[in-house]
């Protein structure tokens, strides 16, 4: 039992429009997609459906309060609360990298900082 | 000789001027109360800014309103410039387009004349193209008021406050009169939501609200103030097509017309609507469409091309204060001894906003049997904020090298400068504001007022106040609310102790 | 006041005058970046979110990810930058002299440059602009303004959220809010379609079962102090809101979302030529204004969707500014002005020469499916899945296009047809 489904490819700013062709919970056919990471973006969508969380999380003694992160990997749509609930009581001291690691190991992936924050010393 | 105290309820451009009027005799010790976090926030901040030349009061209805707008417009050339609030005085022209325009438009010169209003004149067309170049085509001629100024209302009003206090006024901001208290036939205080004010005299000038305070004092039962709210258009000031004068269509028996004036920034402005609310609508300044519509399509009649609605920078509504009849209640008691009401006080009240002050001053003098004895020490000036735009560079650079805070830019579309943020903070503190608020400063500086209208700099000029004031950035109040609800992480943190 | 002096003055420090003023370094050009804040970056230090760099880096990264990248690059070269510096006003003293003056808090600084590059951004239009009516409670806040609260400053505006505008800006914070435990009610967009990307419309909306009203307007605002609810309605075919079908939405805070418009400040008053739908100046394959030497790039010019376009378009207007500086001038050409034929709402650049490749950004008036996009006088024809006003059209047109033109030709035509 075949069934179509549109979707929209969220992998660029082309967002294109995909036909997709399954077959019980497999993907059996991707048309509309200019680029490959379409059909690849078809097959988890049905599947296990995964997002990048990105946020920002508090920063004592640096030259912005806050530093802004993100999962490296996307994690399943399911877990994107737990991971906001991780980053709710998260602070970090300044400086921070970019890629530096905010919080390890969470829904099978870590959390990255994604912004420079200078260390600035207070009087 | 005894100092009486004074309450002034209403911190709006009539109870402010009183105040500064009060303030150069010995005999006062005034208090100048006021329910909102900043001064002129009442009728005074939302109205079309005109300073009447007085040829549309009608001296057989409205008496002292006829006599008191002729001599405010004269006062208002001296107060302006010892309070050093800009002003300008291009001359007003009420323009008709057919005879029957004309010949209702030729009745305010006989007002103008029985009012001693100077050079009011009907002009036609070829002269008013001279004095007008971008009237409307369909203009036949005017009736041309050449001693019709214009002011920012909520600019007086911060200036008249200043003064006042740099004279001795005391301002109590976010107090509210709740009740007018009379024990023996006497002015016993005010009780308000910050306690009990002793008084000797109180003067009513709460605008919109002078009905409930007398009321509270046991006068004028029968009065009541009603909400007329008038809706205005602003347009950025790099339109094509602005007024050098003050144009007005002539009032008809169904409308009262509109204007279209070129502000004192260089702001063209639209409008008012003239609407009657119901009485519990005091608070209603929302804008409508049907209303700004019709300033729109007016408009059309006064200037030669409008510019498109989507260069409005601004869309507000002001509420007027309408007393029954129009007339003004000014009146001071005997009993209760020591009330005065100013009450009502509609159009032209901006305009008479000086000589009404000096009229209630005399009333007090006679009313209570107080012999006035003038300050020899009283200050009647009062410095503006140094600002920086419209300031050849050389003189910028000369500011910046005493204050450097005069070379960070903060609102990029009005060139404010983080030094006049800092001194519109200071003159908050000053004059007493329990709260320093971004419209307080905005309405100080200018900063907000233009383009963007705030988006790029309103946060910018929260982090100055924050800073300042050492407080929360999330809690720095914008205009009656704070800016934030706390941090980013505050509704997760609220969630984590719900589930406790 | 102090005078300086240099071949290219670039004002405005985000991604488009950072790309600007490493180009015009790395060209050889005696450059200086002038840049109202503290710091460099512009709005992609805020942009926390992904989507930035998939031309450019080849890669996907977050808007601080990218333009960290660019700023190391600026840093490698020692591009020289003049911060916490307002521009002030741009004199023309003649074709090779400009002032620029520039308020520091050191004093003024009088910049004397041989040409400028103008990447000074966008504005976001306001409550009044877009005809919004009602009370003007606190609580309402552009959508770039709350981007800069929340993400840089970690400030939460409100907790019950309504947004005006389907733009992407709105959708982006959005998610935002949503993912920092705020509630967003619903957006409004009173046009049939959204005005952002797709893509944004499934993982910022979609994803958090959040309303998009599209045919709807927000007819007014209600609140005493604060916003309390916002009264939206349907929408006919004049955009207008139709009688009965008015509802309330009760919420804390509006964000504004509807659109960004490039602000010109001192480059209107000195008169350069303006396309009104595009809101930006009128330009050559330059990227040159009407005035001779000064130059625009990014959001400056017209709105973009990419940061890599508007990083191309800082480039593109380096190079500009070197030709214009070895030339004395731009040599004058045949220039072929750029004519918008069927559904195409706006083109830049406006003139064309011919004479080496050249990159045109277009945008739709109306989305259409299964179209072509075509200029027929040189003969280009490409196919597209679908077209949209949110996503911007990028062509490169290579010199040799256009040898197929004729030599009296002054105008092409770019349209959009369908299959």
């Amino acid at each position: 039992m075949s069934s179509e489904l549109e979707l929209t490819c969220i992998m660029c700013p082309a967002s294109c429009t995909l036909k997709v062709t399954v077959e019980g919970n497999k993907v059996v056919k991707v048309e509309g997609n200019q680029c490959p990471l379409g059909a690849e973006f078809a097959k988890t969508e049905i599947s296990n459906p995964v997002r990048y969380v990105m946020s920002v999380v508090k920063v004592k003694g640096g030259d912005l309060p806050t530093v802004s992160v993100i999962t490296r990997k996307p994690v399943p749509k399911n877990c994107i609360w737990q991971v906001m609930e991780a980053l709710a009581k998260v602070e970090v001291e300044a400086p921070v990298e970019i890629e530096d690691v905010i919080l390890r190991d969470i829904c099978g992936t870590d959390i990255i900082a994604t912004r420079r924050v200078k260390r600035v010393l207070r009087e | 000789m005894s100092k009486y105290k004074v309450v002034i309820v209403g911190a709006g451009v009539i109870g402010s001027s009183i105040a500064r009027v009060l303030s150069s005799y010995e005999n006062f010790d005034i208090t100048l109360v006021e329910k909102e976090p900043d001064v002129g926030w009442g009728a005074s901040k939302a109205n079309t800014s005109i300073i009447h030349p007085g040829h549309e009061e009608d001296p057989d209805i409205h008496p002292l309103r006829a006599k008191l707008c002729v001599k405010g417009n004269g006062m208002w050339r001296t107060w302006t410039r010892e309070l050093e609030i800009p002003a300008t005085w291009p001359g007003e022209l009420m323009i008709f387009t057919n005879d029957e325009e004309e010949k209702e438009a030729r009745k305010y010169i006989k007002l103008a004349q029985l009012n001693s209003v100077p050079g009011v004149r009907v002009i036609y067309e070829k002269e008013l193209k001279t004095l007008e170049p971008n009237i409307g085509r369909e203009a036949k001629g005017a009736v041309y008021a050449p001693t019709a100024g214009l002011i920012t209302p909520f600019e007086a009003v911060i200036a008249l406050v200043e003064n006042a206090v740099e004279n001795g006024v005391k301002l109590m901001t976010e107090t509210e009169v709740l009740e007018v208290k009379v024990g023996d036939g006497r002015i016993r205080g005010v009780e308000t939501n910050r306690g009990f004010f002793e008084a000797d005299i109180v003067i009513n000038a709460a605008g919109l609200y002078s009905d409930k305070i007398s009321h509270s004092a046991g006068v004028e039962l029968n009065f009541q103030v009603k909400p007329r709210r008038g809706e205005y258009l602003l347009f950025d000031t790099d339109v094509e097509v602005k007024p050098r004068r003050v144009l007005h269509t002539t009032p008809t028996p169904i409308t009262k017309g509109i204007y279209a004036i070129t502000t004192v920034h260089g702001n063209l402005l639209l409008g008012p609507t003239a609407e009657d609310l119901p009485i519990e609508a005091k608070d209603d300044t929302s804008t409508t469409v049907r209303g700004l519509d019709y300033i729109y399509q007016e408009a059309t009649k006064l200037l030669r091309e409008l510019p498109p609605r989507s260069k409005a920078i601004k869309t507000y509504a002001g509420l007027r204060p309408e007393p029954p009849g129009g007339h003004w209640l000014i009146k001071a008691y005997s009993d209760p001894w020591g009330f005065v009401n100013v009450a009502g006080i509609r159009s032209p009240g901006l305009t008479s906003a000086p000589a009404i002050a000096e009229y209630v001053t005399n009333l007090i003098s006679e009313t209570f049997d107080i012999k006035l004895v003038k300050k020899n020490n009283w200050n009647p000036y009062r410095r503006d904020i140094t600002r920086l735009s419209n300031r050849p560079l050389d003189e910028v650079d000369e500011l910046i090298k005493k204050n450097p805070d005069y070379g960070e830019i903060v609102c990029y579309c009005k060139g404010v400068s983080k030094a006049e943020i800092l001194e519109a903070i200071d003159r908050m503190i000053k004059i007493g504001t329990k709260t320093i608020t971004l419209d307080g400063i905005k309405f100080r500086t200018y900063a907000g007022f233009g383009t963007c209208q705030g988006s790029f700099c309103r946060w910018r000029i929260a982090k100055i106040v924050s800073e300042k004031l050492g407080i929360p950035y999330y809690n720095v109040v914008v205009k009656r609310s704070k800016y934030g609800i706390g941090d980013v992480k505050t509704l997760w943190i609220e969630r984590k102790g719900e589930r406790g | 006041m102090k005078a300086l002096e240099y071949d290219t003055v670039v004002i405005g420090g985000g991604p488009a005058g950072v790309a600007a003023a490493i180009k015009a370094t790395e060209l050889g050009l005696k450059t200086v970046l002038v840049e109202n804040r503290d710091l460099l970056g512009g709005i992609p230090l805020q942009c926390v979110h992904p989507g930035f760099g998939l031309h450019y880096f080849k890669e996907d990264l977050t808007g601080t990810q990218f333009i960290a990248r660019l700023l190391d690059k600026l840093e490698k070269l020692g591009v020289e930058r003049l911060l916490k510096a307002h521009v002030h006003s741009i004199e023309y003293l003649d074709y090779n002299n400009k002032v620029v003056n520039v308020i520091t808090s050191k004093g003024v600084v009088k910049i004397f440059a041989k040409t400028i590059i103008y990447a000074a951004g966008a504005r976001e239009r306001h409550l009044f602009e877009i005809g919004v009516v009602g009370d003007r409670p606190d609580g309402i806040y552009t959508a770039g303004e709350a981007q800069t609260l929340v993400d840089i400053y970690g400030i939460m505006p409100g907790k019950e959220i309504v947004i005006i505008g389907s733009g992407d800006v709105g959708l982006i914070m959005a998610r935002r809010f949503t993912l920092e435990g705020a509630k967003v009610k619903a957006v409004i967009e009173i046009l049939q379609y959204p005005g952002g990307l797709m893509r944004n419309v499934l993982q910022c909306l979609n994803d958090f079962n959040i309303p998009l009203l599209l045919g709807h307007t927000a007819v007014k605002v209600v609140g005493k102090k604060r916003v309390e609810k916002v009264v939206v309605a349907k929408v006919d075919e004049n955009l207008k809101p139709i009688e009965g079908t008015e509802f309330e939405i009760p919420c804390d805070t509006v964000i504004l979302s509807a659109g960004l418009r490039p602000y010109l400040g001192v480059l209107e008053k000195l008169g350069i030529s303006i396309d009104p739908t595009t809101g930006g100046p009128v330009v050559n394959e330059y990227l040159e204004t009407s005035i001779p030497g000064i130059f625009v790039a990014g959001n400056a010019l017209v709105i973009n969707d990419l940061v890599d376009y508007v990083v191309e378009q800082g480039e593109l207007a380096a190079e500009g500014a070197k030709v214009f500086i070895e030339n004395n001038g731009i040599p004058t050409k045949n220039w072929k002005l750029f004519e918008k034929g069927r559904n195409i709402r706006l083109v830049v650049p406006h003139y064309v020469s011919g004479e080496r490749d050249v990159i045109v950004y277009a945008r739709v008036a109306y989305p259409e499916r299964n179209v072509y996009v075509e200029i027929p006088e040189i003969g280009l024809k490409l196919f597209n899945y679908g077209v949209r006003p949110a996503q911007m059209i990028r062509l490169r047109l290579r010199k040799d296009m256009f040898s197929k033109l004729g030599a009296d030709v002054n105008k092409i035509l770019l349209e959009v047809k369908p299959r």
